[in-house]
């Protein structure tokens, strides 16, 4: 299977035979998807298989050598589709001699928030954060660095969240924060495409489920209702 | 939500990088330590029997605040390169030509820093007679710092996600610089000797055009430098 679609209603991620090439390697071949509000995507696959390119494609980071991406039907890299979106990474994407309030206070002003105070504080408070939120992002552990990187990637409320290891460096209170704040986020019709190796955490968020391999997803269905431990040793033996 | 504009955008990311230098001031300092042993190596290879202090100074003054400039515009990606954090910029809905103009306001008022600095060092240390030309100097100062600061921030920019960053942004860079440098020393050696600010005029209207050039060029084709 090189393509899916799990959504009739409005589409807020749309990716058409989405492919990236990096000199002779296809890191993404042929990816057809499509979200709809409030689905939430959980892609697995091993270290290579062309995860996160495929994210930075749909944030509008990288352009894809053929296909195209859509967010909300807006054409990407286009400002008015890159508004929708929200993206967390491993990498914190933090300046670490600022504070955790002026990193999420920045990306707020950038994203055009009305109120960008109120947003940063109400941000930081969903993580739990928000009592370490005048302290230098450089003295934060890693785990709260992440809970700041997640504050500054929905301090604007994107229609799309994109996550690719989310639950990196999180304790289990941190984790059960981004969890319940992903399933808000679904909630409020939000689509989410999360890049995770953590199968259980991934199929207990998502409305569909996906293994990649080699650029193609290699299994797409439905998330709910899948038994997790079978599923894990489906993963195992498809990709083996 | 109304995303900001270029101009507003420009200044949220310059007030950013400001106060990241405000805080760790490492790229200030490192800078302002570089001008101020620049020149006093300069002031003891300079045999001054030979080369008078008017005819010596302005070379130095600019080659100083050349490469001290270069310090600071290398940092300015380096933050954003650390932990990815350009990423989050370039997915902001905002337009990639007003990130430049951010980076290029706030390594602008960077080497104006340094400047306002060694200015005074060199005038001790050459004894030169700034007093009387300090405004038309200024005025010098400023639009050879925004030329430079246009080239220095597309290249910092260019050069920010290669391995070599520190070696490759004076390399590609400085050639740029040298029409930037030649009317600023010329005019600088001009305003030191007495004579008057319309000598200078001819310098004076390369700069400012190479000023414009520069800026119009960066700012266009910065967005190209992000292209993967």
């Amino acid at each position: 299977m090189t393509g899916s679609s799990v959504g009739a209603t409005t589409a807020l991620v749309e990716t058409a035979a989405l492919a990236r090439v990096f000199g002779n390697r296809r890191a993404v071949d042929g990816v057809d998807l499509t979200l709809a509000a409030g689905e939430c995507l959980a892609l697995f696959g091993p270290n290579g298989a062309g995860k996160t390119t495929l994210l930075r494609m749909i944030a509008g980071l990288l352009t894809p050598t053929s296909g195209a991406a859509r967010i909300a039907g807006l054409p990407l890299p286009a400002m008015p589709a890159r508004a929708r979106v929200g993206l967390i990474s491993h990498r914190t994407m933090l300046y670490d001699a600022l504070t955790a309030r002026e990193n999420v206070r920045f990306a707020a002003r950038l994203h055009g928030v009305p109120d960008p105070a109120a947003a940063t504080q109400l941000a930081l408070e969903a993580l739990q954060v928000a009592d370490r939120a005048d302290i230098a992002v450089r003295a934060l552990s890693r785990g709260l660095q992440q809970r700041v990187a997640i504050a500054r990637a929905i301090v604007h409320t994107p229609d799309v969240l994109l996550a690719d290891e989310p639950y990196t460096g999180l304790d289990e209170q941190g984790g059960a924060a981004l969890t319940a704040l992903l399933r808000e986020r679904r909630a409020h019709g939000a689509a989410l495409v999360v890049v995770t190796h953590h199968l259980y955490e991934g199929l207990a968020l998502a409305s569909h489920a996906a293994i990649m391999r080699a650029g193609r997803f290699v299994r797409f269905e439905r998330a709910e209702g899948i038994d997790a431990p079978s599923y894990a040793a489906t993963y195992r033996e498809t990709v083996a | 939500m109304n995303a900001p504009g270029t101009l507003a955008t420009a200044w949220i990311v310059a007030r950013k990088d400001l106060a990241i230098e405000y805080r760790t001031r490492s790229a200030f300092l490192s800078a302002l330590v570089f001008s101020l042993l620049a020149l006093v190596i300069f002031y003891f290879a300079w045999d001054s029997t030979a080369v008078g202090p008017l005819d010596i100074a302005p070379g130095v003054l600019w080659v100083t605040f050349t490469f001290s400039g270069l310090l600071g515009m290398h940092r300015s990606f380096g933050v954003e390169m650390r932990d990815g954090a350009m990423d989050a910029l370039l997915v902001a809905p905002v337009p990639r030509e007003s990130i430049f103009l951010g980076k290029m306001l706030a390594n602008l008022v960077f080497v104006l820093g340094v400047q306002a600095v060694a200015l005074p060092a060199i005038a001790l240390f050459y004894n030169l007679p700034v007093a009387g030309v300090i405004v038309p100097l200024a005025g010098v100062m400023l639009l050879a710092a925004i030329g430079l600061t246009c080239i220095g921030t597309l290249f910092a920019g260019i050069t920010s996600n290669t391995r070599m960053a520190e070696l490759l942004l004076p390399v590609l860079a400085l050639p740029f610089f040298v029409p930037i440098v030649i009317p600023a020393a010329q005019t600088t050696a001009r305003l030191l000797a007495g004579r008057p600010v319309e000598e200078s005029l001819a310098w004076l209207r390369i700069l400012f055009a190479f000023d414009l050039v520069f800026l119009y060029a960066c700012t266009i084709a910065f967005p190209f430098t992000l292209e993967d």
